[in-house]
């Protein structure tokens, strides 16, 4: 057992090294697979990043007339907390308000004296409420507008910002589907290109396995060089492409940081490198191996 | 050690045999002579298992040949020694590692398959090209790669199927004087062949096939067309 499982392992090295060419042009079409894997995989990091970023700057806001009493607002805040849409409530009461008000005019003259002379606070008391999904806001606003709330609440921002947040919900939602939907066509793709570049390789040997089998070589004798051959593929081309994709992210991380306030892609990149080598490895054997086997199958029937 | 019992085969409805009885006893050295398209080496392919009889059974030693699952080929394999008109071998690897593979794959010790192997170079007189690749060789010396490997495993016979079809008159006396000299020392040989010449000269039992059928069986037989 132990000399077959040598003897298979020096055939798969063997044919490998013997059959350079196609070994490379197999090579180059899974590392092109796996470049295109990690691509998406730090594209939709770094999308989901910005849309994130993007979505934390949508919220609606209700301001409640001067007369409302704290304990109505807070009682509010506390349904508002309970519906399942809503992901955050901030509630901003009529003083802090009024602090930040004066900590943003602090420098005009104008402003800080016109307030101390109206002698009482101008200013509403306010919820601030984050949604989970963007498209969710028009309801929390109707339910803001709900008319039992009507002696309490004087406006919410809703109304105003009305089309900007829903068309910012739209790209939003669209983006985060569309990344999906391109990683799960270039994915395939990749999967594709790569078995069936395996499926050649293996036709043209095709002799080679009948040949075997005429000189007595089990099933496993024959597959077993191939799968070493697929391990070998795999292991080869996740290191490069691991080596390929590390200096781009160096050069490319703090241009995008320019865009994406808080993406820090490098070091996404490091502290996650041995889970991206992981999947490389895995993703690499497994369509070395897999269109292998696929391929030997069709020879080894009789 | 080999019998055919009423063997037929049929392709798709043509029948490639029809009722073929013979038997062969261990050492003998038989010819299948017939035109092309026959039959010689649909009765080859029976016999190592590489298709299975319409009707009847082939026995090979203690292997019912059409029963064996294709699980099983792989030992019957290594009982028999196969040499066909394409050569067969494995372009990827040189003469030594050609030869070396039957061993391998019959799972014999490394040390077992040195000693093999140049045994049966120098039985083929190819010890000089070891390391050589098969596009290096000419076809002689490529026919003689290939009966060095049908031999190596010391198998109980060897079944040439037109070993000489792509070779020269020069060439081919070499083979079939190589595949003579293996049968005095001791394995059965069958040669598969439609060159008259052949098997005139070599006055052994023959079995003329025609049109799938087995017309004649004959020790030290002629055949004429
Ligand atoms: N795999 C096959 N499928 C269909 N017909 C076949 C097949 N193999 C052989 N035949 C037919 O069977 C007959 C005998 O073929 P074969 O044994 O190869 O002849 P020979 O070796 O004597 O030249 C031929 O008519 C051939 O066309
Ligand atoms: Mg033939």
């Amino acid at each position: 057992m132990a000399t077959t499982l040598y003897r298979v392992i020096k055939h798969g090295f063997q044919n490998f090294w013997r059959q350079r060419l196609l070994s490379v042009a197999t090579l180059l079409v899974i590392l092109l697979a796996l470049l295109v894997f990690e691509g998406l995989m730090i594209f939709n990091t770094v999308s989901n990043k910005a849309f994130d970023t993007i979505q934390d700057k949508i919220d609606v806001s209700v301001y409640f007339k001067t007369t409302a009493p704290e304990d109505d607002i807070l009682r509010i805040k506390q349904s508002l907390e309970g519906l399942s849409e809503v992901k955050s409530v901030d509630y901003i009461s009529r003083d802090k308000a009024l602090d930040t008000f004066k900590a943003a005019h602090a420098n005009d003259q104008t402003i800080s004296q016109a307030i101390q002379q109206l002698g009482e606070n101008p200013l509403e008391a306010s919820l601030n409420v984050k949604a989970k999904n963007p498209s969710q806001y028009s309801v929390i606003a109707s339910y803001l507008q709900n008319d039992s709330l009507k002696d309490l609440v004087d406006k919410v921002s809703y109304q105003q910002n009305q089309v900007v947040i829903e068309r910012l919900a739209k790209i939003v939602n669209i983006g985060r589907q569309g990344g999906l939907a391109l990683t799960a066509i270039f994915a395939f793709l990749a999967i594709l290109v790569a078995f069936n570049t395996i499926l050649l390789a293996i036709y043209s040997n095709r002799e080679e396995v009948e040949v075997m089998r005429l000189v007595g070589a089990s099933d496993m004798f024959i597959r077993g060089p191939y799968i070493v051959e697929g391990v070998i593929y795999g292991v080869i081309s996740a290191v490069l492409s691991l080596a390929i994709t590390a200096p781009l992210v160096y050069f490319v991380s703090p241009y995008l940081r320019v865009f994406i306030p808080g993406m820090d892609l490098i070091s996404y990149f490091t502290s996650n490198i041995f889970k991206i080598l992981g999947y490389q490895l895995l993703f690499g054997t497994i369509i070395g191996v897999v269109s292998s086997l696929i391929a030997i199958r069709r020879y080894l029937k009789t | 050690m080999i019998h055919f019992q009423n063997v037929s085969k049929d392709y798709n409805n043509h029948h490639a045999l029809t009722d073929v009885t013979f038997k062969i006893v261990p050492k003998e050295f038989v010819s299948i002579v017939g035109r092309s398209g026959a039959g010689k080496s649909t009765i080859v392919k029976l016999l190592i298992g590489e298709d299975k009889p319409t009707k009847g059974r082939v026995i090979f030693g203690h292997y019912d040949v059409g029963k064996l699952k294709s699980r099983e080929l792989p030992r019957l394999r290594r009982h028999i020694g196969t040499v066909f008109q394409d050569f067969k071998l494995l372009p990827s690897k040189n003469v030594y590692e050609n030869i070396a593979f039957a061993l391998e794959v019959a799972s014999r010790p490394e040390h077992e398959i040195y000693d093999y192997v140049m045994e049966v170079l120098d039985l083929v007189d190819l010890r000089g090209k070891v390391k050589n690749f098969m596009n290096e060789l000419s076809g002689g010396e490529k026919q003689r790669v290939a009966i060095a490997r049908a031999m190596v495993n010391r198998p109980d016979v060897i079944v040439a199927d037109e070993p000489t079809g792509n070779l020269d008159p020069v060439n081919t006396m070499g083979i079939i004087s190589l595949l003579t000299k293996i049968n005095e020392l001791g394995t059965t040989v069958i040669l598969a062949t439609h060159n008259k010449d052949i098997v005139n000269q070599l006055g052994r039992r023959v079995l003329v096939v025609e049109d799938g059928r087995l017309v004649r069986d004959e020790e030290n037989g002629r055949y004429s067309v």
